[in-house]
């Protein structure tokens, strides 16, 4: 096909706004809300500017919009020596010991900052009974900050009335944002509804960040943003690779469907290096609604059997020895999906969880008003963070405390801040850990100024909402000192602004150009148009790099095959048409996912073995390989070749 | 269950300085729509102004999450959410009615049972968040900033642990 040019004949063309800061924060969710936080104690008294750029709005943006029912990772009486145990035990034996120790040792001050901002956390009291957030502080009990108890869900989990738990971080950050925007007499540090496309690296040194570049999705307006130090907050990768549902439900996926790879893909194209991006999640939750399980497993104690009545976790055990050993026993997230998919398979479905037994056997030694409170809880596990659950079962007319639920294994998600670990490869704590994994900067990735947190820092994981809070502090502290120990270089980069718009507008101009050729504007040999882009992009991954399709199952034939179809999606994408802002950000979203994806099958490629076993398999290499295998696997990507530079680091074992 | 707008409600939220869903949707999904008679196919003129009748929609339902942040936020309660067609039966629903301090959910069953639950949903009021009270007051001290912790750690004086 012919390359498409934009001449901005078929398209207005848009204004332009430049925007000079010192310290950009790009996504708005729960890392850069704490970077904002952080940022502004230690950026605003040296008189240096921050700004966020958020394509939502901030109020309800990453994956916290919804609202979470518990808060995932508070350390209290917990060592975080016990913390990167935890972590290192789910992610399979190998994760970077120094971040998630480092993270694990700072995380509760974020907790107790989001209580005295006002989120309501269940507390225990004297009787040892549970009581919501709002009545403990009625009450008086103590804040966690002063000594009161949680009420533990798992032994690293407390619950929370959390609808409005975004909303409130999100308040905090805007102030701190808005202090900021005083001290340093700017109009507006503060940016909704701008999607950041691309980074922007220095003209002279591409290996250090100068600025990024996007657009409005309200105005018609491209964004160009000018900085010594970013942060790249953007959240995972949903929605590349087909999913369970068929039409409407695609929406429903369990993690947020915005969350479209823009922070591996940002990172990649600019250069840096990437971990673990061979890592995926695939949560077993409530079949369609996927609604949370934790707190019916870890509070409420439910069990879950095959249609049986077996628990296929003991039934399988031996069988899954022969391959995975002593990863067997330690029985992380991704082991108990395997040792549930021999059930599936072998036909001893529909897996249930028994949440009505699990119920019932509480309420036995219950008042009728306690019972009356257990309901409660349990159905604002789901009305706080997955309602759509809740939708499913009124439709289905089930009660979770009469019947039992189906389970079903997800399509896969990329991220690295629940339990998974892709990502990029950053630099660890200042004050130990070993020097290959420290360079200088805590969080920041191997472009300097580059800085990422929560989903994009790659190779830990079991952060969670807190976690990502708390290491978008520790990345917004770190940019001030990377922006005052640089004080004086000069740094910018050598893009021309014009050239730059040509090429984020351009699926509109090819929709102006094109469109009027057919009679239906979605059928057109000129174009393709976002969302069937996505669709054959989640074909090829679902089909080749061990989707649901296959039962999570690929090789390396099959994932050779997968490249070809890959590299012509890529192609391809640069013919994709949009036909107004909302389309154009689509469209950018899916660049996005494409090269995402792509990280993700050159890395599933590159591991000779199947080190997360229920996530996905290696059928030409079905074990664990510890001898060969127990390092990180990393890669860099060249844009202007295309080529993918894969290759082992180190795993070093810091804690016994 | 993709959100839908109740035509007779939608206002547009005109004389308001934001359309609210359109405002805080995370995924672009709604936005203002000229009206168009399902029937006559003609947009729908308002006789008083002569100028199309403008209401928000859900302009890619299968981008959906359901996260009802437009429920929510809808001032004249014109949102709801039908449950995704391709794997819920018609006629479950779930009503939120979002106060300043908690939530009131109304869950109506396909075979018409009702049940309601109330969650708090914040201790501090909106806009009424201090974050430069309590601990908060401190000030970072710059000459530590190559040391771990956040300035809140600093300030209360907590120590650090390192591996051992």
């Amino acid at each position: 096909m012919e390359p498409k040019v934009n001449n901005w004949e078929f398209c207005e063309k848009p204004e332009i706004v430049v925007h000079e800061t010192d310290l950009l924060l790009i996504g708005g969710g729960m890392a850069c809300c704490g970077a904002a936080y952080e940022a502004d104690r230690w950026a605003t008294p040296e008189g240096l500017r921050v700004t966020m750029v958020d394509k939502a709005a901030t109020d309800r943006s990453g994956a916290v919009a919804m609202g979470l029912s518990a808060i995932n990772t508070y350390l209290g009486d917990n060592s975080p020596e016990d913390y990167v145990r935890y972590v290192r035990n789910d992610l399979m034996g190998i994760t970077r010991e120094d971040l998630t120790f480092d993270l694990g040792r700072v995380v509760d001050d974020s907790v107790y900052l989001f209580e005295d901002w006002g989120l309501p956390i269940w507390k225990k009291d004297k009787e040892g009974k549970s009581v919501d957030g709002a009545r403990a502080q009625r009450e008086e009990m103590p804040s966690l900050r002063d000594g009161g108890t949680p009420v533990r869900s798992g032994r690293w989990q407390i619950m929370i009335n959390g609808e409005s738990y975004k909303v409130i971080v999100a308040e905090a950050a805007k102030l701190a944002l808005e202090n900021n925007r005083k001290a340093t007499g700017v109009d507006q540090n503060h940016f909704e509804r701008v999607f950041i496309v691309k980074l922007l690296l220095d003209k002279d040194d591409p290996k250090k960040v100068a600025g990024a570049v996007g657009f409005s999705v309200r105005e018609h307006k491209v964004y160009i943003f000018k900085c010594k130090t970013a942060l790249l907050g953007t959240g995972g990768c949903v929605n590349i690779f087909k999913t369970r549902s068929t039409a409407e439900g695609q929406g429903r996926a369990w993690f947020p469907v915005w969350n479209s790879g823009s922070n591996y893909a940002m990172a990649a194209e600019s250069g840096a290096e990437m971990t673990m991006m061979e890592n995926r999640f695939v949560p077993a939750r409530f079949k369609d609604g996927y609604g949370p399980v934790g707190a019916w497993f870890l509070l409420f104690k439910a069990k879950a059997t095959n249609a049986l009545g077996e628990d296929y976790c003991a039934t399988n055990l031996e069988e899954s020895r022969k391959l995975y050993g002593k990863y067997v026993d330690s029985m992380g997230t991704c082991m108990r999906n395997h040792m549930m998919m021999i059930d599936m398979k072998a036909g001893k479905g529909p897996i249930k969880i028994h949440t009505d037994v699990a119920l019932q056997t509480l309420s036995e030694t219950m008042s009728k008003k306690e019972i009356k409170h257990l309901e409660s809880e349990a159905w604002e596990d789901f009305l706080d963070m997955t309602i759509a659950q809740a939708g499913v079962w009124a439709a289905n007319n089930m009660e979770p405390e009469k019947v039992p639920s189906e389970l079903m294994p997800s399509e896969p998600y990329l991220l690295g801040s629940h339990a998974g670990c892709a990502g990029l490869w950053t630099s660890g704590p200042e004050d130990f850990g070993p020097d290959e994994y420290s360079w200088g900067y805590n969080r920041m990735t191997t472009i300097n100024g580059l800085f990422t947190a929560g989903d994009g820092v790659g190779a830990s994981g079991h952060k969670f909402s807190s976690g990502s809070h708390a290491e978008g502090r520790i990345a917004g502290k770190s940019m001030t000192s990377y922006f005052l120990d640089t004080k004086g270089e000069d740094v910018g980069y050598g893009e021309d602004h014009e050239e730059l718009a040509k090429e984020i507008y351009m699926p509109m101009e090819t929709f102006g150009k094109f469109s009027g050729y057919t009679t239906d504007p979605d059928i057109n040999p000129h174009y393709i148009r976002p969302a069937m882009m996505q669709q054959r992009l989640q074909k090829v991954m679902d089909e080749y790099v061990g989707g649901v399709g296959t039962w999570y199952m690929t090789s390396k034939t099959m994932l050779e095959e997968g490249f070809k179809y890959l590299v012509m999606i890529k192609e391809d994408a640069l013919h994709m048409a949009a036909e107004n802002l909302h389309e154009l950000l689509r469209a950018w979203e899916n660049f996005h996912r494409i090269l995402a994806a792509e990280a993700h099958a050159r890395h599933i490629h590159f591991r000779e073995e199947t080190r997360y076993p229920g996530y996905y398999y290696r059928g030409d290499f079905l074990a664990i390989d510890d001898e060969n295998w127990k390092c990180f696997v990393n890669s860099t990507y060249d844009k202007e070749t295309g080529e993918w530079n894969v290759f082992k680091r180190e795993y070093h074992q810091l804690i016994p | 269950m993709p959100s839908y707008v109740i035509t007779e409600k939608c206002d547009s939220c005109a004389g308001q300085d934001k359309t609210a869903c359109m405002y805080i949707c995370p995924h672009d999904l709604m936005a203002l729509t000229e009206q168009v008679d399902p029937i006559t196919k003609k947009v729908i003129v308002n006789p008083e102004t002569n100028k199309p009748v403008m209401k928000a929609w859900n302009q890619e339902p299968v981008q959906c999450w359901e996260c009802y942040s437009c429920v929510k936020i809808c001032p004249q309660q014109a949102i709801s959410i039908r449950c995704y067609a391709d794997f819920a039966p018609l006629g479950g629903e779930v009503i939120p009615m979002l106060g300043s301090d908690s939530i009131m959910w109304t869950i109506k069953f396909r075979n018409g049972n009702i049940k309601r639950f109330k969650f708090p949903v914040r201790t501090v009021d909106a806009g009424a968040v201090d974050i430069f009270s309590g601990v908060g007051e401190a000030q970072a001290d710059v000459s530590r900033i190559k040391e771990p912790g956040f300035f809140t750690h600093h300030a209360i004086g907590v120590g650090l642990p390192t591996p051992a």
